[in-house]
């Protein structure tokens, strides 16, 4: 990192616009998600920093603020002396009608600052349903919302999240995408506008572009054109200029134990969806389910030490004044140390009445002994497994490998060890799906009660199924298959519902829990859209369509009449996108951007798939040749360290009399 | 098991917070400040904090109380301290005192507010105040959880005086309790021309044993 000599000449801090703000509070509700000051939360003055990022998960304030991605960006980007990060939620709509009426634009939550003062926006996408939220900010925030109108002093629109690992949807409304991790490369975005402004920001807002593409690690959309087949199919997407290269690859942060973030998450005054500490305790999956992009696009596995985990418990715990710690990551009971983790976990804080979580979803015996651990203090009220698939050939199809009876003996030894209630998740609409499959879902759910109560020798235990429709997701072996159309899947879950309710003997203990299959068809459609979904997207928001991950927002008809006129005349229309099987031959929307698995291994892991043919985990087998770890030069990093936490002297009491 | 008596203020942007939203708050602030408290028991056990009269969300304060019930005796200057410093700027602990017997509630039988209204005229203000403050009553309405409910909200005002810095209201607390808002409302029953531009800010300055005699409130910790 090279420290220039002179820092640039600064624009004038913008002024705050909280006075604007403060009377429209008292108007709308819920007015503290709007004022900031969270503990933990961070101020700088505007002159004293080089680079400003404002960070923006584009979901409301409760849904957002817990966010582990913006958190950990926040935290690390304000960490140097010269940058600062503030943040920004999607507003509701009584504060957007008031913000439109008094021409206040979207503000950070901060300092109350412009975010068009900024010099990068960069909004975090968990989930595609956030895109008609980021165009209602960028308009608030008076930025054009396509990227080809933006003028020298906009920020620059930047996307990462999972979601923009396919970010052709909105490639014409934002001016960059990462993919991957973002600890090391926001640093480096940064690095790389601190010299351009330095410079005198030669050749301008395209310039500055050009330098973040040649890195390899940003995409820079309007870099690149796309051509059409005839058919509608994508021809070739290929840069349209020299010097950005023809793939970008994701970002691999290596060694979790450098990097303990958050190590300070903001604590609100606001309800959120959760209240707790969370702790990353390993990132990636190499399981190889294959519905879940999640386990396919973060590989390889990459362990937190006990100590790390140990230190960052203890640290956010006295750092938030929070009680609950949840364990995270993709597959928790599957850390190398993770009964060692729990155990000693739960020694340090017995008698306290911090509680230790592991949102663990494998279904797995040894689980049972970890929760056991983990409720010391007789909570036992819930368990939940996701088994995904009803029937053991639909496991095989999908790669989630347990068998039946393995369910049964796990559900098991639940009951018996006082647990009351087991929720199973499960997914319908997978590839090769019948009928039979999910109604095997009713006959496994039986087989659980009446097992449960042979187990606990009660008759009062419960089993709740929940179910998700499946939506074929980029990156992943289902990334060619058809998506199960709307009507389909509520057929099938509607035959679901009746077999277990109508069944006398244990139908009362089973609860059902489903939602209807019309807003997976528009998930489908943004996950594996190209550009031309784009206009889509654009005529929700015209046409008022915000919050669309909140079902009393999203409406399948303005989704559905909107596509009909965005795509006229190209040929394709929703079901091109959702229930079409693609072909190997078939370029991808996403082909060029690299996640560092195979294609030819995704093909062939899909026609497995198709074979019921299972595939084994990279961290106890030999490796499988997915492709990652050569392709990014990134390698498994897990323990065991053999390592164990000391106990802690209780929490300091400097306010008794002693 | 020790009781102490905290003071607190609502200040600045922290005006917007709810009263529930100010319960999470202050519950984590107790264990980051290390207060050693009492828990109910049962399957989720509380800690022992009773609320006394919050005042509603966007209204500032800085009279508001409650009641902590301790499992350690505890010195109150240092509980002060460190719950102040555990709180978000804004959320200001002022004063701890060991509970005398008798309960809080009975020394906070009324407040002052101070009430600031922008966008209507001196004259218009007074007249309002003269109007409302010569009735016997003055019904308004409040929209509740049940829906649009119509009550007297002449009958709790003890005083109600304007000046340049805005309205004085002296309230008497009892039930339904009426509110500063709700005597803005009224305000607007008697007086067609008070129709504040801005949404008026509210500000508890005092709580405590009411005087009706003279309109004073007595300090509640040092009664």
């Amino acid at each position: 990192m090279t420290i220039p000599s002179s820092t640039p000449a600064q624009p004038d801090a913008p002024p705050t616009l909280f006075e604007r703000l403060e009377p429209l509070l008292a108007k709308v509700s819920k007015p503290i998600q709007y004022v900031g000051g969270e503990l933990n939360s961070v101020s700088k003055e505007w002159s004293d920093v080089d680079v400003r990022w404002c960070l923006m998960y584009p979901d409301a304030y409760e849904v957002g603020l817990p966010n582990q991605g913006v958190a950990i960006l926040y935290e690390i980007l304000n960490e140097r002396d010269w940058i600062l990060a503030e943040r920004t939620y999607a507003v509701w709509a009584d504060m957007e009608a008031l913000m439109r009426e008094h021409q206040v634009p979207q503000f950070t939550l901060d300092s109350h600052r412009p975010v068009r003062a900024f010099d990068v926006f960069g909004l975090s996408f968990a989930t595609e349903l956030g895109y008609t939220n980021m165009l209602n900010a960028l308009d608030l925030a008076d930025i054009p919302v396509h990227a080809r109108d933006r003028r020298e002093d906009d920020p620059i629109v930047l996307a990462g999240g999972h979601a923009a690992f396919n970010p052709e949807p909105i490639a014409d409304f934002i001016d960059a995408a990462v993919l991957g991790d973002g600890e090391e490369i926001t640093l480096k975005i940064s690095e790389v506008i601190r010299e351009w402004k330095v410079e005198g920001r030669p050749g301008g807002r395209d310039a500055l572009l050009m330098r973040l593409a040649a890195g390899g690690n940003v995409y820079v959309p309007k870099f690149y054109d796309v051509d059409y087949l005839a058919d509608g199919r994508i021809q070739r997407v290929a840069p349209n200029r020299s010097g950005v290269p023809f793939r970008i690859a994701k970002h691999t942060l290596m060694d979790l134990d450098a990097w303990p973030y958050p190590k300070k998450p903001l604590v609100p005054l606001a309800e959120t969806v959760h209240e707790r500490y969370s702790v990353e305790i390993f990132r990636g999956c190499t399981r190889g389910c294959r519905f879940c992009q999640a386990g396919m696009i973060t590989r390889p596995v990459r362990e937190r030490s006990i100590d790390t985990i140990g230190a960052m418990v203890q640290g956010g715990i006295e750092a938030t004044g929070l009680e609950e710690v949840g364990l995270l990551s993709l597959s928790s009971a599957d850390h190398s140390e993770i009964a060692d983790v729990t155990k000693q976990l739960a020694d340090r804080y017995e008698g306290t009445n911090v509680s230790l979580s592991l949102p663990s979803t494998r279904v797995d015996a040894f689980n049972i002994d970890l929760a056991n651990e983990l409720s010391r203090n007789g909570r036992r009220s819930g368990l939940t497994f996701a088994p995904e698939g009803g029937s053991d050939r639909m496991r095989k199809v999908i790669n989630k490998m347990v068998d039946e009876d393995d369910l049964i003996r796990t559900v098991a030894a639940a009951y018996s060890n006082g647990w009351r209630q087991v929720k199973l998740y499960f997914m319908c609409g997978l590839p090769t799906e019948t009928d039979e499959d999910v109604l095997a879902i009713a006959d496994l759910a039986r087989r659980v009660i009446a097992t449960g109560r042979q187990a606990s020798g009660k008759r009062d235990i419960r089993c709740t199924v929940s179910i998700g429709g499946f939506i074929p997701k980029p990156h992943t072996p289902f990334q060619w298959a058809a998506q199960l159309d709307h009507e389909t899947t509520d057929v099938r879950l509607a035959k679901l519902r009746d077999a277990i309710r109508s069944d006398r003997q244990y139908g009362k203990a089973i609860g059902f829990r489903y939602h209807d299959g019309k807003p997976g068809v528009v998930e489908g459609l943004l996950s594996r859209g190209d550009r031309r979904v784009g206009k889509i997207i654009e005529a929700v928001w015209r046409d008022g369509g915000r919050f669309d991950g909140w079902s009393e927002h999203f409406s399948y008809e303005r989704w559905m009449r909107c596509s009909e006129e965005a795509l006229a005349g190209t040929g394709v229309d929703v079901s091109w996108y959702t229930t079409r099987e693609r072909e190997y031959s078939e370029v991808l929307p996403w082909d060029h951007l690299d996640s560092g698995l195979d294609r030819d291994w995704l093909w062939e892991d899909w026609q497995d798939a198709l074979d019921e043919v299972e595939v084994e985990d990279c961290r106890w087998t030999p490796c499988f040749d997915c492709g990652v770890c050569p392709q990014l030069d990134t390698s498994i990093q897990i323990g065991p360290t053999g390592r164990s936490l000391l106990p802690i002297a209780a929490v300091t009491q400097g306010v008794t009399v002693s | 098991m020790q009781k102490l008596r905290v003071r607190y203020a609502k200040r600045g942007r922290a005006r917007f917070t709810s009263h529930r939203d100010f319960g999470r708050a202050f519950e984590r602030a107790l264990r980051r400040a290390g207060v050693p408290m009492a828990y109910s028991s049962g399957f989720s056990p509380h800690p022992r904090i009773s609320y006394a009269n919050a005042s509603p969300t966007v209204a500032a304060s800085e009279a508001e109380y409650l009641e902590l019930g301790l499992s350690q005796e505890c010195d109150p200057a240092k509980v002060r301290e460190a719950l102040d410093a555990a709180l978000p700027p804004g959320l200001d602990v002022l004063e701890v005192v060991v509970a005398p017997t008798g309960a809080l509630a009975d020394l906070l039988t009324g407040s002052l507010w101070r009430i600031t209204v922008v966008g209507v005229g001196r004259d218009v203000v007074d007249r309002a105040v003269a109007s409302f403050m010569s009735r016997e009553s003055v019904e308004v309405q409040r929209l509740t959880k049940n829906g649009i409910r119509s009550f007297d909200a002449r009958q709790a005002v003890v005083l109600l005086a304007s000046s340049d810095a805005g309205l004085d209201l002296v309230t008497r607390h009892q039930e339904p309790l009426v509110r500063p808002d709700d005597v803005l409302a009224g305000l607007a029953v008697v007086e067609a021309g008070f129709t504040p531009i801005e949404v008026p800010v509210l500000t508890r300055i005092s709580q405590g044993r009411l005087d009706a005699s003279t309109a004073s409130i007595a300090d509640p910790f040092r009664c």
